[in-house]
Formats: C-alpha cells, sequence, structure tokens
C-alpha cells in the first residue's frame, strides 16, 4: 500500500481521475449556473422544478441526454460523425492536465504548459469541423465554417495577448507563471506600470470568442442557424459537445486567471500581515455566510424533501467555511480556493457580457477580431518589450 | 522523454476513454426507433434540394491562410517572450524589425481589402 | 527505458498507418484525418526525443493550423467529385523514380546510422542537459546565431500574405 502511495505517479493519476469525474459536473452545473444569473438578470426565476430552486436540474438533463435516441443521419459520414464529439470533448478536457490548481495540486507542470493549452484549443477546432461537415446537412457545415473561422481568427488575438503574459512571467510552464507573480510581488494583470491590463482586455475579449459565447456566438446563432455545426447532433452526442464549450469556458478563464491574475495566489500575495485576513477570514465567511443566507430559503419551501436537500446543501457549505479555520487544512487548500474563486469570478463576468451584449453580426465581429484585436494585442507586445526593458534597467 | 509527461499521456488516454465509454455505455438504455424521415438530415420539412458539400465562398480560404500565416508568427515569438530580459535591447530589435516587416503585409492586405468580410 | 521504447512504437505506427490511409482513403477528408493521426505521431516523436517546444509547435501549427486549412479547402472546393473522376496523370516514370531516391538515401541513413546526420555546432551539448529548458535553449540560438534565418522568415511570410490574397482576390 505504501508502495503505491509513494510512487511518483500515484498523485497524477488521483488528481486525474478526480478531474475527469467533476469536470463533466462542474460543466452541467455551470449551465445551471448560467441559467440562474441570467434568470437574475432578466427578472425571472430560471429553473425552479428540479431539486430546491432548481438545484437538481443538471442532474436531470445529464440522465434525460444519456437516455435519448442517438439520431445518426442517413447521409452522414457515420465513423466522423461519430467520434468529431470525442475529438472536441478529449481536447477540451485534456487541457485540463497542465492547469495549476494550487501549488501542489496540478496533474502536469511540464516546461511548455501554456502551449499545451493552446495546442489541445486548436485541436478542439478540428472536432467542430468534422462535426460540421459529416452531419451533411447545410446549418451543421455553415456553422461549422464560421465556428471555425470564428476561432481560428481570434486564436491570433488570443496568442498575441498570451504573448504578453508570458513576457510578464518569462516562463511557459504554468506553476512558473505563478511562482513569477509570487516573486514579484504583484499579479501579472498589473505589472508593467499596469499596462498589463490591455493584454488582459484583449485577452477576455478573445477568449470569449474562443469559446463562442455571446456576444460572439455566431455559429449558433438559433435565429439564422439552428444549432449551428451541432444542429444534427442529438443524445449524448450533443452532450459531449456541451460538456466540451462549458469544460473550454473554465479553461480559458483558468488561463486568464493563472497568466493575469496570480493563479493560486491571494490577493497582494507580496504582503504579508494580510495573510490571516484573507486564507483564513475570507473563505470562511463566504462560505459559512452562503451556508447561512441557504437555510434562510428552507422556510419558503413546502416539499419537505427538498427542504431536507436545501439543508444538506447549507451545511455542506458551512463545513466548508469552517474547514478553512483549521490552520493544518488551510496550508493545503487556501491555494486551491483561491484559485477556483477568481475562475469563478471571470466566469460570472462571462455570464453577464451574455446577459449584457446583444449579439455582433458575423462581419463586425471578423473586423473586430482581424482590425481591431490582432493590431492592438501585437502594439501591446512591442509596448510591454519596451516597458519591462525599462523596469530592468 | 522527459518524465513530467507521462501524467499529460495517461490524462489524454483516460480522456480518450471516457467519451468513448460514455456513448458505448449510453447505447445500453437509449431507444433506438429509426425510420427514413427521423433519419434525414434537418431542412424545411421537405428533403434537401442539394448535397451540402457544395462550393463556399472563398472568404473562409483566406481566413484560414491568414491564420496559419499569423499562427507561425506567434510561435516564432514565443521563444524570445520568455527570453526577451535575457536577449536584451538587441533582442527587441529583432523582434522589432520582424513585426514590422509583417506589419507591412498586414497594410497592405488591410489596404487591399483582405480583410473585408463581404 | 520500456515505456519509452513502446511509446515510440505506438507514435510511429501512428506516423506509418497515419500516412499510408493519407495516400489510400478515397474521400478527401479521411486522407486529412489520417494525415493529422500521421502529424500527431510525429508531435510524439518529437516528445520522446525531449524536444517539448517543437511538440507543441507540431500540434498547434500543423494539427491546428495547417490542417484547418486543408479542412477548410477540402469543404470549399468539392474535392469528392474530382475523386469520383478517373485518374488521369500517369507519370509512373517519375513516382518510381521519387521513391528510388528517398530508399536510397533511407538505405544510406540506415547504414551509416548516428555518422549520417551532421549535428549542429552547440546543438549537441544542450540535447542532453534537460535543466536549461527546451524553450530557453531555442530562444537563445534563434535569436542569436541564427539571427538571419529568423528575419528571413519574416520575409517569407510576408511573401505567403501577398500570395494568398493575390491568389484568392479576383481583383486587386
Amino acid at each position: 500500500m505504501h508502495a503505491i502511495i509513494s510512487h511518483p505517479l500515484f498523485a497524477p493519476v488521483l488528481i486525474t481521475l478526480a478531474l475527469i469525474a467533476a469536470v463533466p459536473l462542474v460543466a452541467g452545473y455551470l449551465s445551471l449556473v448560467e441559467r440562474k444569473v441570467l434568470a437574475d438578470f432578466q427578472v425571472r426565476l430560471g429553473p425552479m422544478r428540479v431539486g430546491p430552486h432548481g438545484f437538481l436540474q443538471p442532474i436531470a438533463d445529464a440522465v434525460k441526454l444519456l437516455i435519448k435516441e442517438d439520431i445518426i443521419p442517413s447521409d452522414s459520414d457515420k465513423a466522423i460523425f461519430w467520434f468529431a464529439p470525442c475529438v472536441s470533448t478529449c481536447a477540451a478536457l485534456t487541457a485540463f492536465s497542465v492547469l495549476p490548481f494550487a501549488r501542489n495540486i496540478a496533474v502536469a507542470d511540464v516546461n511548455v504548459g501554456l502551449l499545451v493549452v493552446s495546442s489541445m484549443s486548436s485541436v478542439g477546432i478540428l472536432g467542430i469541423i468534422l462535426g460540421g461537415w459529416s452531419s451533411n446537412s447545410h446549418y451543421s457545415l455553415l456553422g461549422a465554417l464560421r465556428s471555425a473561422a470564428q476561432l481560428v481568427s481570434y486564436e491570433v488575438a488570443l496568442a498575441f495577448a498570451l504573448l504578453s503574459g508570458v513576457m510578464a512571467a518569462g516562463t511557459l510552464s504554468m506553476q512558473g507563471i505563478v511562482k513569477a507573480q509570487l516573486e514579484h510581488g504583484v499579479w501579472g494583470v498589473f505589472a508593467n506600470y499596469g499596462f498589463m491590463i490591455v493584454p488582459f482586455a484583449v485577452y477576455i475579449i478573445a477568449a470569449t470568442a474562443e469559446t463562442n459565447r455571446a456576444p460572439f456566438d455566431m455559429p449558433e446563432a438559433e435565429s439564422e442557424l439552428v444549432a449551428g455545426f451541432h444542429t444534427e447532433y442529438s443524445g449524448f452526442r450533443f452532450a459531449l459537445y456541451f460538456l466540451a464549450e462549458y469544460a473550454n469556458v473554465f479553461v480559458v478563464a483558468a488561463v486568464a486567471v493563472t497568466l493575469f491574475l496570480g493563479g493560486w495566489l491571494r490577493p497582494f500575495p507580496g504582503v504579508s500581515w494580510l495573510a490571516v485576513p484573507l486564507n483564513y477570514g475570507f473563505p470562511a465567511v463566504l462560505l459559512g455566510g452562503s451556508g447561512l443566507l441557504t437555510l434562510t430559503l428552507v422556510r419558503k419551501l413546502k416539499d419537505p424533501l427538498q427542504q431536507k436537500v436545501l439543508v444538506f446543501l447549507a451545511v455542506t457549505l458551512a463545513i466548508l467555511g469552517a474547514v478553512f479555520l483549521v490552520p493544518a487544512v488551510n496550508g493545503a487548500v487556501a491555494g486551491l480556493f483561491w484559485f477556483l474563486f477568481k475562475v469563478s469570478c471571470l466566469i460570472y463576468v462571462q455570464i453577464w457580457f451574455r446577459g449584457t451584449f446583444p449579439r455582433f453580426r458575423y462581419d463586425q465581429l471578423m473586423n473586430i477580431g482581424w482590425k481591431i484585436a490582432i493590431p492592438v494585442g501585437m502594439a501591446a507586445v512591442l509596448i510591454n518589450a519596451l516597458l519591462g526593458m525599462i523596469s530592468r534597467a | 522523454m522527459p518524465r513530467e509527461y507521462l501524467p499529460i499521456l495517461i490524462f489524454l488516454a483516460i480522456a480518450i476513454a471516457f467519451p468513448v465509454a460514455a456513448i458505448a455505455a449510453a447505447r445500453l438504455i437509449r431507444p433506438a426507433a429509426p425510420f427514413r424521415t427521423k433519419l434525414e438530415a434537418y431542412e424545411c420539412g421537405i428533403k434537401a434540394a442539394s448535397d451540402s458539400r457544395g462550393r463556399y465562398t472563398v472568404r473562409f480560404y483566406i481566413i484560414a491562410i491568414l491564420f496559419v500565416i499569423f499562427d507561425v508568427e506567434t510561435i516564432f515569438l514565443f521563444p524570445w517572450a520568455v527570453r526577451y530580459k535575457q536577449l536584451g535591447w538587441f533582442g527587441v530589435a529583432e523582434v522589432a524589425v520582424f513585426l514590422a516587416i509583417l506589419a507591412v503585409g498586414y497594410v497592405w492586405a488591410f489596404k487591399k481589402g483582405a480583410l473585408e468580410w463581404v | 527505458m520500456l515505456i519509452d521504447t513502446v511509446l515510440f512504437y505506438i507514435f510511429a505506427a501512428m506516423v506509418l498507418s497515419g500516412a499510408i490511409f493519407t495516400i489510400t482513403r478515397r474521400s478527401a477528408v479521411h486522407s486529412a484525418i489520417s494525415l493529422i493521426c500521421s502529424l500527431l505521431g510525429v508531435a510524439g516523436l518529437f516528445l520522446l526525443q525531449r524536444a517539448e517546444f517543437l511538440f507543441a509547435v507540431q500540434i498547434v501549427l500543423y494539427v491546428g493550423g495547417i490542417m484547418v486549412l486543408f479542412l477548410f479547402v477540402i469543404m470549399l472546393v468539392n474535392l469528392d467529385l474530382a475523386a469520383k473522376a478517373r485518374q488521369f496523370n500517369r507519370a509512373w516514370a517519375v513516382g518510381i523514380a521519387a521513391v528510388a531516391v528517398v530508399g536510397a538515401e533511407m538505405a544510406w541513413f540506415l547504414y551509416r546510422g548516428r555518422a549520417a546526420f551532421h549535428i549542429a555546432e552547440n546543438g549537441g551539448a544542450g540535447l542532453g542537459s534537460a535543466a536549461a529548458g527546451n524553450t530557453e535553449m531555442i530562444a537563445d540560438s534563434l535569436f542569436s546565431e541564427y539571427l538571419l534565418p529568423f528575419e528571413i522568415a519574416s520575409v517569407l511570410l510576408l511573401v505567403a500574405v501577398v500570395g494568398s490574397v493575390v491568389m484568392a482576390k479576383k481583383r486587386i
């Protein structure tokens, strides 16, 4: 037993299994959060039926998709139709293997970690193209072409923004990038006299386009292309595309957090007296407070079973908050908390975009990508180089 | 092979197995009742007049080839971005020249309307 | 190392089977997928050689860039019709000559082994030590020793921009 635990591959494999099991669940709950937040923006309630306040809705959706009939159009290219969604899902999942969740929580920390993430996002494009092509439907093919053209256009701007981030950190290793920010004592976004805010903005815009989300959700513009490249997909194959999409939302947010927002570092990593209030107080108050607020909702529910589920949820949140007060545990989980907290904030911002901005036309989208984002990103790289050299001298 | 890549390969193997296993498992419980009309491609209600794999606008081709060119450019810059402080002003000048030459191409394509989506 | 040997054979099988299927499949998209498989195998071989940066570049550029371009072209021009047409070029002589040349080269390298390769100055020294990091070593040699090729690459890319725009646009 001891030989297994002390094996160098034990921790990575354990994290791998945990991630592969957690990502579908997280993707499902991201969709619930998105629906709830959007509903809140529009003064609606959102999903309310399955579980208290729709808490079990993603489970119901997953089960529904699992037992739905799987329709493969007779004119389609069956083999490619079969594996195209697997390509997308697999690429989106593999990007998780280099994300630094905390100081010691990462499947792998490699020298070219950032390039592994971007290579996986470029492989994901193939899944979309092949899925759209193999369906042999006009809507799918047009959606796939549009989607792929959009993704490749914004990938250039994304790469320029990443270049600026890499310049501030001086390494391509994901853990190395976080550690460089710890050494500098400042998050990447505030480096170079605050100029890094420009590549950060380029990154956020390009990443929103890269995940095909509003206001850049042209490929799935439902009023003109039905459902874009996955029009013909149903049942679990559709679920795989869905999973890939939400996994990518998480990945781009995680990369932004790692490069620009300090990864698993707390705010003000250079100020030591803030360690206790930020690492102990903040998560305990946030999680414990959410638990208490959840308890106040229990009274309003009629169904006793729903009440029980909600009490269970509230107690879990409170226990999670209390865990952060134990010093021995805190050191291990504070980094993870900050990483996930920052990622959640960025995902919230992306949902906020969706609730705020109207969809662009396709020519406007291409104009933003090629005529604004790319030149701005390119100029930001040079200006960052100048500022970095000046600050070094 | 560097040791630290082994976990990524294991992750990749499990990530490939997961969707394949999920689709295969779903086959056991999902219904299968296909008929001819159900298996037609989604259209307005009548059968599609033409095969969808026809010819499309060349705009997509321009976008793709410009993407490849700029992708090569950014990849060239990644090693420099990692080491630019050590390479000093000389490296910055090199990259400035590199980007300037490509900027000429970019401005030219811009002026010719190649970036225009019509 | 056993695991390296096993991985080498897996990647090599990907490269070779992908290459064979690329030229034998009828459908252009199937050929493209086989080519992707082959290119991914090459990326794996780069990784086995500790060329981490090239491994990532191989996937980003070839699988994510060039193959997307190929697939676009295949979709845009409907090659399936062309595939059904009778093959008209029968340049057997040229083909056999090319195969003979490549075969002779392969035989030469197999016969000479390591000695047949001329490793660039300073190239061999870096291969053994992974301490400096692959990307950093590439940066140091690309931006000092190989300065001119780097700048010429930008001219090459400029020509590619001009060429692609001229080819694709009817009116300039």
